[in-house]
């Protein structure tokens, strides 16, 4: 039970940073309320503690040459057994052909769904939220958001219901039309649009609604006050929507910019169905990252790529969040 | 221009202006033929794989997948009822890991959540840094799979598809700029007053009034648990199929398949023909997605509402 009687200030509705840092002056004593609080989370501290920060020492991984000993525990044997061996695990990826190939895949991949995925769904919210018939938008915008709710395991079997070679429905339609079966799976220049076409289907209806959310969260007496000074409806758009969805599209493009060098490892494994012949196109850095750990049981460059790719990430989030807030202050990230 | 029509009814509760700023006819009659077209897009798909699963084996060897069976049969959900060692086994398993998953990750985001909700917590600095650290850094694959399974010992169990996924910084975000915008101080004030723990205070106060976004943040596990499978690819080696959720089944079948294909004079016609058909494949996509696709319709206002929360920043 709280005995002893707690100092606090009185809240406002929000808890500013200024709030915080007028408590923060004196340095409090930790009372018996922050020792319940700290009770209360701590299942939580530990789970963070468990699966996000001890696997951080998995990062020596990368400049180690791990070998098991037999008899000796896991900890020993990366710890102490192994070598160390520098900076030898990069030296070797950046001598291997593919890796470049597989930089140029998550990159050049990344680009593309990011431009589609910032001027796509933009351009429908607006579009949608402007319809007459409210039902129809309803409707649609149910129909749009289901794929979200789909994993990449179920839509390689969509996928597959068209694509298969021999039973496809889009091979059932050129042969029907008197064309050539076409070998999808084994033929690696069309898998570039099919893997932009899959990833925007599964993602466009979601971001959809994230900018609709914030669209209907417009206040309507701005439209109202342009249509009295006669504004058209493109005017409209760009002088009143567009700005005020600014703060929104710079956070999802701040996010995907940070993710730049992550992809969708169901897209680029499950779809393709890890198919050798389109290894060209679909090769991306977590594929390679899991297919180095799991079927080739090569530790040292899995995480050497794994690290490779999450200090990149992490700078060019920072990056990208600079170069948004210097745009426009408001609209950072953190 | 804004279109004036005699036939515009106003809207319910529209005011008078909404009227005058419409879309022209025509604009609205291409834009509403683009909604529905997309809608179909998106929609089509899953009636595709629906209706291949309907189909019967002959129709199916005849013509290939098609919108128009030939004939349709039952055969395909007959032959998993038969099969329900495996997939229903497989059902099981994929509940009872979505109901585990949900809940365990319920009680680790609220908690921290509303520790985190709490202005004069005295860790509190220490605690958001905590969080936010894994948002921009982790170990990556090789030293998550290490550790899982060497010091925790996580391989080939339940645990290694529920531990992983229990909690995220998003969640936590969301969890307390609800608590802390939602819950009045006042409650928590009273609690305090009458003497209650914060253990009480959160259980028998706090919880009480967040349902909105317990259920919110549920909704997002159960779709997650539901969804996941690249925890049992990476856990669950091939001779523990009774630890198997729904979506991994759907996965080591196209593997087996694939595997087959390649080196068919390996295997006999019988071994072949035990294999799942075509249909009992899209049968089974069907377990999966059917609960997804009838229940999302009536959830998914949760998942805007869930966004635009965990969109104020902190």
């Amino acid at each position: 039970m709280a005995q002893i009687p707690i100092p606090q200030k009185p809240q406002v509705e929000t808890t500013s940073p200024k709030g915080d840092a007028s408590i923060k002056k004196k340095r409090r004593r930790f009372t018996w309320d922050d020792l319940e609080l700290t009770l209360l989370s701590l299942p939580t501290v530990a789970w963070f503690i468990a699966f996000c920060y001890i696997p951080l020492f998995g990062i020596v991984f990368a400049f180690k040459n791990y070998k098991y000993k037999p008899g000796t525990g896991f900890i020993y044997s990366l710890f102490v057994h192994s070598k160390w061996v520098g900076l030898k695990n990069f030296k070797f990826l950046f001598r291997s052909p593919d890796i470049y190939n597989i930089f140029r895949n998550t990159i050049g991949y990344n680009l593309i769904f990011i431009l589609i995925g910032v001027t796509l769904p933009v351009a429908l919210a607006i579009m949608i939220t402007q319809l007459r018939s409210r039902k129809l938008a309803k409707v649609c915008q149910t129909a749009v958001f289901l794929p979200h709710f789909l994993s990449w395991v179920v839509i390689s079997y969509f996928v597959y219901a068209f694509l298969s070679t021999d039973k496809g429905l889009i091979n059932n339609i050129i042969v029907a039309t008197g064309g050539d079966r076409i070998m999808w799976y084994q033929n690696k220049s069309y898998w570039p649009f099919i893997l932009v076409f899959i990833n925007t289907w599964k993602t466009f209806g979601y971001s959809m609604v994230v900018y609709m959310a914030t669209i209907t969260g417009i206040d309507r007496s701005l439209y109202e006050s342009a249509v009295i000074d006669g504004a058209t409806k493109w005017q409209q758009c760009k002088g009143i929507t567009l700005p005020m969805l600014r703060p929104i599209i710079s956070i999802m493009f701040i996010l995907n910019v940070g993710h730049i060098f992550s992809t969708d490892f169901g897209l680029f494994y499950q779809v393709p169905r890890d198919s050798n012949s389109l290894i060209d196109v679909t090769q991306t850095l977590d594929v390679y990252v899991h297919k180095a750990l799991l079927q080739s049981n090569n530790y040292n460059y899995s995480s050497a790529v794994s690290l490779l790719q999450n200090t990149l990430g992490c700078i060019l989030l920072i990056a990208a969040n600079l170069v948004v807030k210097r745009i426009d202050p408001e609209s950072g990230l953190f | 221009m804004p279109a004036i029509t005699k036939k515009t009814t106003p809207r319910p509760t529209g005011d008078g202006l909404s009227r005058y700023n419409q879309l022209k006819p025509l604009t609205d009659f291409t834009f509403s033929v683009l909604f529905i077209l997309l809608a179909l897009l998106t929609f089509l798909p899953l009636l595709f794989v629906f209706i291949i699963s309907l189909s019967s084996e002959a129709t199916i060897a005849q013509h290939g997948y098609s919108f128009f069976p030939k004939e349709l049969s039952l055969d395909s959900y007959a032959y998993l009822w038969q099969s329900k060692d495996y997939i229903g086994r497989s059902f099981i398993n994929s509940i009872g890991i979505t109901i585990a998953g949900t809940l365990l990750g319920l009680v680790l985001t609220s908690t921290l959540g509303y520790t985190l909700s709490r202005p004069n917590y005295r860790l509190k600095r220490l605690y958001t840094v905590m969080i936010l650290v894994p948002m921009f850094f982790s170990g990556g694959l090789v030293a998550r799979y290490m550790v899982n399974t060497q010091i925790y010992g996580l391989k080939n169990t339940y645990l290694a598809l529920i531990l992983p996924g229990a909690c995220s910084t998003f969640y936590v975000i969301i969890m307390r700029t609800f608590f802390q915008t939602t819950v009045p101080d006042s409650i928590i004030e009273s609690g305090k007053i009458d003497g209650a723990s914060q253990f009480r205070i959160f259980t028998q106060l706090v919880l009480p009034i967040s349902l909105p976004v317990i259920a919110t943040i549920g909704l997002f596990f159960t779709f997650n648990y539901w969804n996941a499978w690249y925890g049992a690819m990476l856990y669950l080696d091939s001779n523990h199929r009774e630890l198997y959720p729904l979506q991994y089944v759907l996965i080591s079948i196209e593997r087996n398949i694939s595997f087959m294909a390649r080196n068919e004079e390996y295997f006999s016609e019988e071994i072949i023909a035990t294999l799942p058909t075509e249909t009992m494949r899209m049968a089974i996509v069907m377990v999966v997605v059917l609960p997804i696709a009838c229940s999302y319709p009536f959830f998914q206002r949760y998942f805007v509402g869930g966004l635009t929360i965990g969109a104020v920043k902190g």
